[in-house]
């Protein structure tokens, strides 16, 4: 995304391929993060929702990005379930009513704090709590702050590792306190997945 | 792990065609994905549901004198909030509806959702109340948490109100009597092993042969911790000891004892907990009147169990012992 000036054009398709087949391809992954620390559901119901969203990737492709981002929200909340289903779906649909068509940095930064803003209050949950929060905050002040693709995913990378060493206080994890430490949350894990996913399609040379 | 399934994603659908033939003459599977009682009532609607893999939890309760609908979402995962919304679209009525929610977040979340959905949708659904139960006392409540698991006590409550509604009990009533249940139930269990997720590809958790986990959730999550497999007196007196401190000075009285299976204890332990849980209790001052032994509330294949006390007043006694006609409680019909 440039600094300044609106994007002309984003492949809306390309980050939407690229955002579920990273979920898709870490489905085993995610559950054995939420076995350690959860249920075991979450790579499953993450993998859901994903291959739904991929099923809608050719009516994806005609959307501007803000509806592209409330056709991913709604389909999310329609078939994940779990926490996950409403706290991503959440954010997707904030960001979708946030967005304009051609954004510029600040609108992103804007947007994601739109979306933080939702999931707080759809989750009653806070920065600190070892949740996704603990992701989405830092990756939206680097935005702010102008770091390019690549280094915002590094910032989500390093803010998902960083939720190993919280106690979680939110979510079925809460009910282990400190066991929970020492443990990724995989919903981190999967926030991290997908904006490292959406910032390789921005930039090639980002990590993943 | 073995398991009796065709394929992992088909489980909860094939299941759910199964319980629709199996009682067909009770209940309904509608095409949205929910359960619903056959025969319709004129009173405040009981709407439950949750994660699956709790079976008979929840569909099994529905029918005259329990439940009017239940939402059941994928194994451990809250239904989507559709779904919710269309079983409040289909059972409300308007005298109210009132929504029975397990305290886990995700079920929080999908319901508040779907409650929110019906009525942007302008249904008929009159008023929705929320409901939560929160009975387990395994993990201690804090700020820093989100409060206690609802476990096999939400049958206790879904038994009471269900009796109340059906007799034509107001909302209002429903919820403050449904308030009174949940404070009056308090539940505990241990796992001897894990559950195995039909769609993981292994158990939730490593137990050892020689070990138990005191305080278990019914998902396998963890509970207070892991120790050494005791005798199942041992086990016992410290759940009740844990339950009746917990309830403190409520703990007098007339009470149902509630000893409910995982999944993969068989009847015969289930009923040698009963014996050590009845004498656990005694001296206590709490008089077992009422009685409930199996396997409602599971938790997939996990071997262990729970134990629930419940205190009962003359009201709650009379509306446990109300007719119900439900695919995996039925008495007094």
């Amino acid at each position: 995304m440039p600094a300044t000036s609106p994007a002309t054009s984003i492949d809306v398709r390309a980050l939407a391929d690229a955002a579920t087949r990273a979920i898709a391809s870490h489905a085993d992954e995610l559950t054995a993060l939420d076995q350690a620390i959860g249920d075991g559901d979450h790579g499953a119901n993450m993998r859901r929702g994903a291959e739904a969203v991929r099923a809608r990737l050719d009516e994806i492709a005609g959307q501007s990005l803000p509806d592209a981002a409330r056709t991913v929200g709604t389909t999310l909340v329609g078939t994940v379930g779990g926490a996950s289903g409403p706290i991503f779906g959440t954010a997707f649909l904030a960001l979708g009513k946030a967005l304009p068509e051609a954004p510029t940095r600040a609108d992103v930064a804007g947007a994601l704090s739109e979306a933080i803003e939702a999931v707080e209050r759809r989750g009653k949950a806070r920065r600190g709590q070892k949740t996704l929060l603990d992701v989405l905050h830092p990756v939206r002040d680097a935005v702010a702050d102008g770091a390019d693709p690549a280094r915002v995913a590094e910032v989500a990378h390093e803010a998902m590792r960083a939720t190993g060493g919280l106690a979680a206080q939110k979510g079925r994890a809460s009910f282990l306190g400190d066991r929970a430490e020492g443990h990724v949350d995989p919903g981190s894990r999967s926030a991290q997945l997908v904006i490292a996913a959406l910032c390789g399609a921005l930039d090639q040379g980002a990590p993943r | 792990m073995k398991k009796l399934i065709n394929a992992p994603e088909d489980v909860l659908a094939e299941s759910l065609r199964g319980l629709a033939a199996a009682h067909a003459d009770i209940l309904t599977l509608e095409p949205a994905g929910f359960v619903r009682r056959r025969a319709p009532k004129r009173g405040v609607a009981l709407v439950s549901g949750g994660g699956s893999g709790h079976e008979p939890l929840h569909a099994g309760f529905v029918g005259l004198g329990m439940l009017d609908a239940a939402v059941p979402g994928e194994v451990f995962t809250a239904p989507t909030p559709d779904r919710v919304s269309a079983a409040l679209d289909a059972v409300g009525t308007e005298a109210g509806t009132l929504l029975i929610v397990k305290n886990y977040e995700g079920d929080v979340m999908n319901f508040d959702m779907g409650a929110e959905m019906a009525a942007d949708a302008g249904g008929a659904s009159g008023e929705v109340r929320r409901l939560l139960v929160n009975d387990d006392v395994a993990v201690e409540d804090s700020t820093f948490t989100t409060g206690r698991r609802g476990v096999a006590g939400t049958l206790v409550v879904e038994k009471v109100v269900g009796a109340a509604a059906e007799a034509g009990a107001s909302l209002d009533d429903c919820v403050s009597l449904g308030e009174r249940t949940v404070r009056a139930t308090r539940s505990m269990g241990v796992a001897l092993t894990s559950c195995t997720v039909p769609t993981a590809s292994g158990p939730t958790f490593q137990i050892g042969d020689d070990e138990m986990e005191f305080g278990v959730g019914i998902h396998g999550e963890p509970g207070r911790r892991r120790e050494a497999l005791r005798p199942a007196d041992e086990v016992a007196r410290e759940v009740v000891q844990t339950i009746l401190a917990d309830l403190g000075e409520a703990a007098s009285g007339p009470a149902l004892l509630f000893v409910n299976g995982f999944g993969a204890t068989p009847a015969i332990e289930l009923y040698l907990m009963y014996d050590a849980a009845r004498r656990a209790l005694e001296g206590s001052g709490v008089e077992v009147t009422r009685s409930l032994v199996g396997s409602y509330v599971t938790s997939l294949d996990m071997a262990g169990c729970s134990i629930t006390l419940s205190m009962l007043d003359d009201e709650r006694a009379r509306l446990w012992d109300a007719p119900v006609h439900a695919a995996a409680l039925r008495w007094g019909v």
